[in-house]
């Protein structure tokens, strides 16, 4: 149904990308073999943002990463946002483009978090609807990302695994998994991560990311983990990407820091880790 | 649960945590739900800090984050373009009784809006610097341009662009009390700001407005050096069509 997608991302580390990195990158980017942008970063009309975008974009496949949609949210998608998207998709011609199982808009009140669902009957129809409504938009396929969890809602229904393959299976959509994201609300609700990913429909997998996280604690001691985007991947987060690419095969693997953004080569080493990861399971 | 109900708790700590979110063991969640009250006020306070670096120059770092938490509540983000983020900081600080004495904050708001509008605004070709000499002088007065539209000025009763150096260098002169705008311009990617007298500013302003330059040079009157204002603009790539 959208088969004049342009080619996809390669199963090479990616990382996100930041404009204090630009010229190390334009320099030498190995072993980083594509970027990920913030949609919602390049919506502006012109200036040093579109023109760093339109001069990568020549080198690197692009995957465009929107956190602005609010596809879990119970009113209507907004469809000023979804025309800037379809600008943005159109001349950029990017190799994916992935959004969040989240909410994060209310009475025209955008609150800049990925806020979360409770996995009913009622949240699928209204998800399936506005992942139909995307696709059909930007058409093109989409990728949908699971979330971090802190909580759980007495309103759910079926896990997170089923509510995710049944989106894929209904709108065509692609997965983006999130293998922090996965031992961290793994972590958080007392579940087993290796579990997790038996579970998720891996067949559907079109993209993998990894960050770092913080570690608390709630207020009966138990774990809690902070998805922040602040540091290195955690050590037993890269033990779970070695198990999920065990069964799902080579993907593309994104490295995201988007808080305290270190130095190029110390990103450019994050990435390598993931090169080697992905290059255990292609020999 | 519904998401309105969610929302309201989200931005006031004061409220209970909505019923049905819970622990792992079933028990009601409360530092869980704090960990979305907090990734809510923190995102949105750090995005107003990248927003007006000069405003907290010069209220402080603690002064600051508090007022950022009282305007994240009363204005949270309209849309999912953070980089527009802050446009009601100019009309919030003129009723936000803490920063009465210090009236010149909103027109420090309004530059610091700017800058941001510049930064993303459409790209445009300058004029070539020799086209204005080539008009025919006698055409000259009925000519009108085109400004790029980086381009902006912002009038203030208040000596502006002395207030803005200060703030951002603590050995700058101390201000005096004439009132002087700021003119924005983007050469290329990096927004310029320019100290502009009231009667440069009036004839700019005219410009803009696609008024022509006899028209511009009577409203800026005869405190005005045009010659001046125009190598000005055409150093800084700020005109890009004559008409």
């Amino acid at each position: 149904m959208f088969d004049h997608s342009p080619a996809p991302l390669p199963a090479l580390p990616g990382v996100g990308y930041k404009p204090q990195h630009y010229s190390a990158i334009i320099a030498d980017a190995a072993p980083v073999g594509w970027l990920e942008i913030h949609a919602e970063n390049y919506m502006g009309d012109g200036g040093r943002p579109l023109a760093q975008l339109r001069h990568l974009s020549e080198r690197f496949p692009i995957s465009v990463h929107g956190v602005g949609l609010s596809i879990g949210g119970e009113a209507a998608l907004d469809r000023d946002h979804l025309a800037r998207l379809k600008h943005l998709l159109g001349w950029l011609s990017p190799a994916s483009f992935s959004e969040h199982l989240a909410w994060s808009t209310h009475d025209s009140a955008f609150l800049n978090d990925l806020l979360p669902l409770p996995y009913t009957r009622a949240t699928l129809d209204r998800v399936c609807a506005h992942v139909d409504q995307v696709q059909e938009t930007l058409g093109r396929r989409m990728l949908l990302e699971n979330p971090s969890s802190y909580l759980a809602f007495a309103a759910s229904e079926m896990s997170e695994t089923d509510f995710l393959r049944a989106v894929a299976a209904r709108t065509g959509c692609g997965l983006l998994l999130d293998v922090n994201n996965v031992f961290v609300s793994a972590t958080n609700l007392g579940t087993s991560p290796q579990a997790y990913i038996d579970a998720f429909a891996c067949d559907a997998v079109g993209e993998i990311h990894l960050g770092g996280h913080e570690a608390d604690a709630d207020e009966a001691g138990r774990p809690l983990l902070i998805d922040s985007h602040g540091r290195a991947v955690a050590d037993p987060v890269w033990a779970l990407l070695a198990y999920t690419l065990a069964r799902s095969g080579p993907r593309p693997v994104l490295i995201e820091w988007d808080n305290d953004v270190p130095d190029w080569p110390v990103l450019a080493a994050e990435a390598g880790r993931a090169a080697d990861a992905l290059a255990l399971v292609r020999s | 649960m519904r998401q309105a109900g969610f929302v309201a708790a989200l931005l006031d700590p004061a409220q209970a945590v909505p019923q049905g979110i819970q622990n792992p063991d079933g028990s009601p969640a409360q530092k869980r739900f704090d960990v979305y009250r907090n990734n809510v006020a923190v995102g949105l306070s750090d995005a107003l800090e990248v927003a007006f670096p000069v405003l907290r120059n010069l209220l402080g770092d603690a002064f600051f984050r508090a007022m950022a938490g009282v305007y994240l509540r009363r204005f949270p983000p309209s849309s999912p373009l953070m980089m527009h983020y802050g446009a009601q900081m100019p009309a919030f600080l003129r009723r936000f009784a803490p920063v009465a004495h210090l009236p010149y904050l909103p027109d420090v708001a309004l530059v610091e809006i700017a800058l941001r509008a510049a930064y993303h605004a459409a790209d445009a070709a300058p004029i070539d610097a020799t086209a204005l000499a080539a008009i025919a002088p006698d055409a000259l007065m009925g000519t009108r341009m085109r400004l790029a539209p980086a381009v902006q000025v912002i009038a203030s009763s208040h000596p502006l662009h002395a207030i803005w150096r200060r703030a951002a260098d603590p050995a700058a002169p101390q201000p005096g009390v004439a009132p002087e705008a700021i003119l924005i311009t983007r050469p290329q990617f990096d927004p310029v700001v320019h100290p502009l007298a009231p009667a440069a500013a009036r004839a700019t302003q005219a410009l803009a407005e696609g008024r022509t330059l006899g028209e511009a040079l009577a409203e800026g009157g005869d405190a005005l050096d045009l010659g001046a204002l125009l190598s000005l603009l055409l150093s800084q790539r700020a005109i890009i069509a004559l008409t």
